[in-house]
């Protein structure tokens, strides 16, 4: 089947341990996790989890229904490109005599439309957001100057398409249940 | 405000709390705390104590498995939480609620390699449906009734509880909880009701339906409602492995045991149906054989509580999710009452075939060496067909379970998904405890029996009514047909030189009898039954005897070799 890079979201309870049950599903069917980016969500005590990975749509709807088993687990799903909005963010720390003396490097950032965000006599930090295509340009463009010191980009983030917020739905109706239960 | 108890006090509140009776367990040092506040509590538990940790598990599962309770052992760290992980696993893949608790180091060394310590909660995440390591005492409650309810609802299985010793010293205001739901988990999924009609409309339609019976009926104790299903229906059903109890093997319907070492005629028929419904099955790769060509021309229901399992292995054309005691009543009650006599009779003629090849030469042999079918046979007879079957695994499990008939639900023990060599002695143990009011007769091989031997030492200890039925025939026995089979006769590893079982009995003070000849079994097997407590019937059965019929590993389950 033809391998496609998915993005799988994960939303889990904080708790310890939840990273290594989710990660121990990929190593068991041997698929690298190219990106991973754990945060909290927006809504409290929940994490959410976004990872990239190549895999067939076969393989991955397996992999995401057994992710929703776990029971700390709250919802997993996993989506083309197509179906969300993803970013990336990127940190270029280069060489300030270098900027300086290479008028060329100051171009780059202003074609780029990147961000510096520190200088200081001896280096400069540039941040740029954007797809993989767009940071990873930048990082070339830079390199071929000679100038980087430091390079690093974050995993993807995304939000879906989606219209309805399914999570919130569900936690809403689930904490209704609750308070009816309490009664 | 509550008086103040001890982290181990709280636990055994707790316990109490979830309707515990009996521990297996085994102590240690950083488990000690509890085990002396155990001592306290002899009135309120059956507190066994099993000579390995190992044990522990499997005792709990044969407990869990006869009686649909939760199942609970008590282990130090490091070796003695290791030495569970066997059972963990196998009350995994084998769906068996058990409680797991574990001592651990106190929380200020964790992560140290203080003495004993293991990332228990890192090792068992895999192979667990929960862990969770418990930290201050303030949890106990909390943490206890959530593992019980996580283990014993929706698709059940064993829960790891780490225990670290600051916890179980520390102090607390104990105040009991229950849980009655965990946000993240859904445990039982509301049926699809149109997935429902659609099911029915099909089976209705059906001229040649076939029923995939699994434990899961046996774990939603939805017994009736599949009686209620396949007769409105007129449905014939098979049995994988761990569902045989879940249809007597005398219904009308009951058409025999599916997979690798199953029926004739359900292997073939399954590829001959045209709607195959799997209630509370996975599919598993024993069952199905070569997957590209399993009932292809099928049109597939899969009745499953647990979502994962659709599509995971064979490809649904209409899932139903839920729990089988609500999905197969409404089912029923959709469904068109059925007539398949002829479909029905198509399994009789494969029958004829298997008896003729197989059964015949396995039951009724009249000369030459013991045969494992006719041991099995002869007892499930002689209890009326009423025992609960354990067994090891190999050729001791299949035969028995291919010969042994059920009337009960629980009936039948044994470790399926696992294939766990060792499973079958201290699950005996946990089942006379679980249900005493029933015969429980453990099947083992010659390998499986010194596994775990230890266990006699429980069996003794406890005067629990083990009835041991030793199939000895000096090889691992399994393995030496597959050498035999596929491996040019390389007997490697597989030739047994054993010890006399029936001194070591002995020596456990437990009556035994050594049978050779076929004019004694019957004799012996009374003798068995009717000596009170515990017994070991040693049978020296064929050397070389083969489990027939096979389908071939990779190979479709039509290309059965019958000899």
């Amino acid at each position: 089947m033809e391998k496609k890079l998915y993005t799988v979201i994960i939303y889990s309870e904080n708790i310890v341990g939840v990273l290594n049950q989710v990660t121990s599903e990929f190593t068991r069917r041997q698929i690298n996790i190219e990106t991973l980016n754990v945060s909290s969500s927006s809504i409290e005590n929940v994490h959410r989890y976004t990872m990239s990975v190549w895999s067939d749509e076969e393989t991955i709807g397996k992999v995401v229904k057994r992710l929703e088993k776990k029971i700390d687990v709250l919802r997993a799903n996993y989506y083309t490109e197509d179906e969300i909005f993803l970013q990336e963010v990127a940190l270029y720390k280069i060489s300030t005599p270098r900027l300086l003396s290479n008028k060329q490097i100051s171009k780059i950032i202003r074609h780029n439309n990147a961000r510096v965000i520190e200088i200081n006599s001896t280096y400069t930090v540039v941040e740029q957001t954007g797809k993989t295509e767009t940071i990873m340009k930048l990082y070339k463009e830079f390199a071929s100057e000679q100038c980087v010191l430091q390079f690093v980009k974050s995993g993807h983030i995304a939000v879906t398409r989606d219209v309805i917020e399914h999570l919130t739905e569900q936690l809403y109706v689930f904490d209704e249940d609750a308070k009816r239960r309490m009664i | 405000m509550n008086e103040l108890i001890t982290g181990a006090e709280a636990l055994m509140r707790s316990l109490m709390n979830e309707g515990v009776d009996t521990i297996f367990g085994y102590p240690g040092g950083s488990i000690m705390p509890v085990f002396d506040t155990l001592f306290d509590h002899r009135e309120d538990f059956r507190q066994v104590l099993v000579r390995h940790e190992q044990g522990a598990t499997h005792a709990a599962q044969g407990y869990a498995r006869s009686s649909g309770k939760v199942g609970v052992c008590i282990v130090t760290s490091g070796p003695g939480a290791t030495n569970t992980l066997t059972g963990i696993s196998d009350a995994m893949l084998d769906s068996t609620p058990i409680v797991v608790i574990a001592g651990q180091v106190a929380s200020s060394v964790l992560g140290t390699d203080a003495f004993q310590e293991i990332d228990l909660v890192g090792v068992t995440q895999p192979i667990s449906k929960w862990c969770y390591q418990i930290r201050r005492a303030e949890d106990i409650a909390w943490a206890v009734a959530r593992a019980f309810y996580i283990a014993r609802t929706g698709r059940p299985g064993p829960v790891v509880l780490d225990f670290t010793k600051n916890a179980q010293v520390s102090r607390v205001a104990y105040e009991p909880e229950t849980a009655s739901c965990v946000r993240s988990y859904v445990p039982y999924p509301k049926p699809d009701k149109d997935a429902i009609r659609n099911a029915a409309e099909l089976i209705s339609r059906a001229q040649r339906p076939f029923a995939l019976v699994g434990q899961g009926v046996e774990l939603g104790k939805a017994h009736e409602e599949l009686k209620a299903f396949l007769e409105k229906g007129n449905i014939p059903a098979g049995r994988t492995l761990l569902g045989l109890s879940a249809l007597p093997s005398d219904h009308p319907l009951s058409v025999g045991m599916l997979g690798m070492h199953g029926n004739l005629s359900c292997n073939m028929n399954t590829n001959q149906c045209d709607v195959l419904i799997a209630i509370g099955m996975r599919f598993s790769d024993r069952v199905t054989g070569d997957l590209t060509r399993y009932a292809k021309q099928a049109k597939v229901i899969h009745l499953d509580v647990d979502r994962a399992e659709i599509d995971k292995c064979v490809k649904a054309d209409i899932p139903v999710i839920g729990d089988c005691k609500e999905t197969l009543p409404l089912l029923t009650e959709y469904i068109e009452e059925g007539n398949h006599k002829e479909w029905i009779d198509s399994f009789a003629e494969y029958d004829a075939i298997e008896y003729e090849k197989v059964i015949d030469k396995a039951l009724n042999t009249k000369e030459g060496p013991l045969k494992m079918g006719e041991v099995a046979r002869r007892v499930s007879e002689a209890t009326g067909n009423s025992a609960v079957l354990v067994t090891d695994v190999g050729h001791n499990q299949m035969m028995s379970c291919r010969y042994f008939k059920f009337t009960q639900p629980h009936s039948v023990l044994t470790s399926g998904g696992l294939g766990t060599m060792g499973y079958g002695l201290p699950a005996a143990v946990g089942a006379t405890i679980a249900v005493p009011h029933r015969t429980v007769c453990v099947f083992m091989g010659d390998g499986g029996f010194q596994m775990n031997i230890q266990e006699l030492g429980t069996i003794m200890e406890q005067r629990l009514p083990v009835k041991m039925i030793l199939l000895n025939n000096s090889y691992l026995g399994n393995v030496r047909q597959w050498q035999e089979m596929f491996f040019d006769h390389r007997y490697s590893f597989t030739p047994m030189q054993n010890p006399d079982y029936n001194m070591i009995a002995q020596a456990y003070g437990i009556p035994s009898r050594l049978v050779k000849e076929r004019s004694e079994l019957d004799g012996a097997i009374h003798e068995m039954l009717d000596t009170p407590g515990a017994f070991l019937l040693h049978v020296v059965v064929e050397k070389e005897e083969n489990v027939m019929p096979m389908v071939p590993p990779g190979m479709s389950i039509t290309e059965m070799v019958l000899e």
